[in-house]
């Protein structure tokens, strides 16, 4: 079953369409990437998911229409997103960004699940008491992710995760990324690296100028001539290079 | 100027910086929060002593009244907001807390009042009159602009401003009150004269201030109003609404402004609209800390009571030009030597 189904969404800016009547759907302990350029619209559309952007069409989650639905009350109905910009309280320390991200749980609780964000991610556990403001972006893109989780989401939207960070931080985004939906949460990533995307997700849209232009299994797009050209490259056929 | 006016004078700025101090850290925690610029802080300042003195000469003060009306006007537009989503339910309970509690108060006040219950059942129930009014005051005039301009927040806050006054005018009248003190008592020390109600004003404003740090560093509720003041987006994408840091940002400033004027009230003769040159000296000492950093804002507080004591001392016809002359040297320092601040827009 579907655990988030958009239709029909769109969003403008004034007079230009960001998102042109896309439609997507999600199911439950699955990743889902969207690809595409610079512009494309992949941001409107997560925002405009999450309630940030106002937006014409349907955005169902859990069987639930959002339609009404504030930022806030979608991020407890399950929702969490990680934006690009990553949005950390900046002047307080990685431990009270944590606690903020399960500000409606008990003490005990707040523990227990920083604890298991920080047996994901050791390297906040050494630093919990810097400033979030004077992390590396690395580091940042973890806490962002550590604070969305401290609050158990059912879907995790991530926006542009690997933006400006170092090879080797990618490949454990990402690897923590595969880690969450064997555990079962459902993600949704958007990326302009096409390439690592397409290896870690179980389905993929391309969007180009506000619309979903194709969609099918991951490893079919991968293979896609079409998606290859525009977006892995010439080299697209060499997947180890992520 | 001699030794005993000197300490005279310091005494005399100790306590109106403390007050000031209360005011511009609470007007840069609601800026912070909600980018509203609260003219009106002053406000709670004068709701607070006049209420207290009317509870005091055995009258309903005019703010048992008031928080009725003022609650069934929030009602009336919280209905109008959710008319779409209204239920039977949640109409009464919407009612009940902007309706029926105003008007229970009201009821207990018409009990209590001519009793004369003593100081602190009084302040206690000074504040659970004038407390209620900083939420209901957000939910009327800036929860439905929450995302608008400062500017545009800040022409709002003048306007209720200009209406609190109003208010004050037709609620408690023209004349003027002054409270009784905490306490009578004066202490010797040396050839100086400290009365007890300094001490009681020092300490109060030193225990809040104390107060709101800890709430602020150890609460999760504080750290979700610090969280709202960096990041608004932030903060909601964790689930903090940034109505209810708002609701209480409102209700803390509220607090706030009307215990200064439960301290003051014995210090000086309160008018309605007295209240509107303390909040501003309190803005000025805001505006010298930046208008972020609660320290600085405290610090400077205590130089603009200083400035103030002084001056009416040596210039008192000029001493308001005097203090809210500073304001314009750091003003040009900070526009000289420091780049916008980010968060403005």
């Amino acid at each position: 079953m579907s655990l988030l189904t958009v239709a029909d969404l769109s969003v403008a800016y004034g007079r230009i369409q960001a998102v042109q009547g896309v439609a997507l759907d999600i199911a439950a302990g699955s990743i889902v990437t969207v690809i595409g350029a610079n512009g494309a619209g992949k941001t409107s559309l997560l925002n405009a998911v999450m309630g940030l952007l106002p937006a014409r069409g349907e955005v169902t989650f859990r069987g639930e229409a959002m339609a009404r639905c504030p930022t806030e009350k979608r991020f407890s109905l399950g929702m969490s997103l990680v934006t690009e910009s990553r949005d950390l309280f900046t002047t307080m320390s990685i431990e009270d960004n944590l606690i903020l991200g399960a500000n409606r749980c008990g003490r005990r609780e707040i523990v227990q699940r920083m604890a298991e964000v920080f047996a994901r991610f050791p390297r906040l556990k050494e630093r919990s008491t810097q400033l979030a403001g004077t992390l590396s972006g690395g580091e940042r893109q973890m806490l962002a992710m550590g604070r969305a989780l401290m609050a158990r989401p059912q879907l995790l939207m991530l926006d542009e995760p690997s933006l400006g960070l170092a090879p080797i931080i990618v490949r454990e985004i990402f690897h923590i990324i595969s880690d969450l939906r064997d555990n079962g949460v459902a993600i949704l990533l958007v990326e302009q690296n096409a390439r690592a995307a397409l290896q870690v997700a179980d389905y993929a849209y391309v969007m180009e100028l506000g619309l979903v232009t194709m969609d099918g299994p991951a490893s079919q797009l991968a293979g896609d001539p079409r998606v290859i050209e525009s977006y892995l490259g010439f080299g697209g056929a060499d997947t180890n290079t992520a | 100027m001699d030794a005993t006016t000197l300490l005279l004078l310091g005494q005399d700025s100790l306590i109106s910086g403390a007050i000031y101090a209360l005011l511009a850290v609470t007007m840069v925690m609601v800026f912070s929060v909600t980018r509203v610029l609260f003219i009106p802080q002053g406000e709670f300042v004068t709701y607070g002593a006049l209420t207290l003195a009317a509870l005091e000469a055995g009258r309903v003060p005019g703010t048992a009244w008031l928080l009725l009306g003022v609650g069934a006007v929030a009602a009336v537009l919280a209905m109008t907001r959710a008319r779409q989503t209204l239920t039977f339910l949640k109409a009464i309970r919407i009612l009940i807390i902007d309706v029926g509690l105003p008007a229970l108060l009201l009821l207990i006040v018409h009990w209590a009042a001519p009793l004369k219950l003593g100081l602190v059942p009084e302040m206690l129930l000074t504040l659970a009159l004038v407390v209620p009014l900083g939420p209901l005051v957000y939910r009327i005039a800036f929860q439905p602009l929450a995302e608008a301009s400062i500017l545009v927040l800040l022409i709002v806050a003048v306007g209720v401003h200009m209406g609190m006054t109003g208010l004050g005018l037709v609620f408690f009248g023209p004349e003027g009150y002054q409270t009784s003190a905490f306490s009578d008592a004066v202490f010797e020390l040396g050839f100086m004269n400290i009365s007890a109600q300094s001490i009681w004003v020092v300490t109060t404003t030193a225990a809040l201030l104390l107060g709101l740090y800890l709430f602020f560093e150890k609460t999760v509720s504080g750290k979700m109003l610090r969280a709202a003041a960096i990041s608004r987006r932030g903060a909601r994408l964790v689930g903090i609404s940034t109505d209810r840091t708002g609701y209480l940002a409102f209700t803390l400033t509220a607090l706030i402004g009307a215990v200064s004027g439960l301290m003051i009230g014995s210090l000086t003769t309160i008018y309605y609209d007295s209240g509107f040159i303390i909040g501003l000296k309190g803005f000025v000492a805001a505006i010298l800390g930046g208008l972020h950093s609660y320290p600085l804002a405290a610090a400077a507080a205590l130089l603009v009571g200083t400035v103030e004591s002084f001056s009416s001392y040596s210039a008192s016809a000029f001493k308001e030009v005097i203090v809210f002359t500073i304001i314009i040297p750091v003003l040009l320092w900070r526009s000289i030597f420091r780049p916008p601040v980010e968060h403005l827009e």
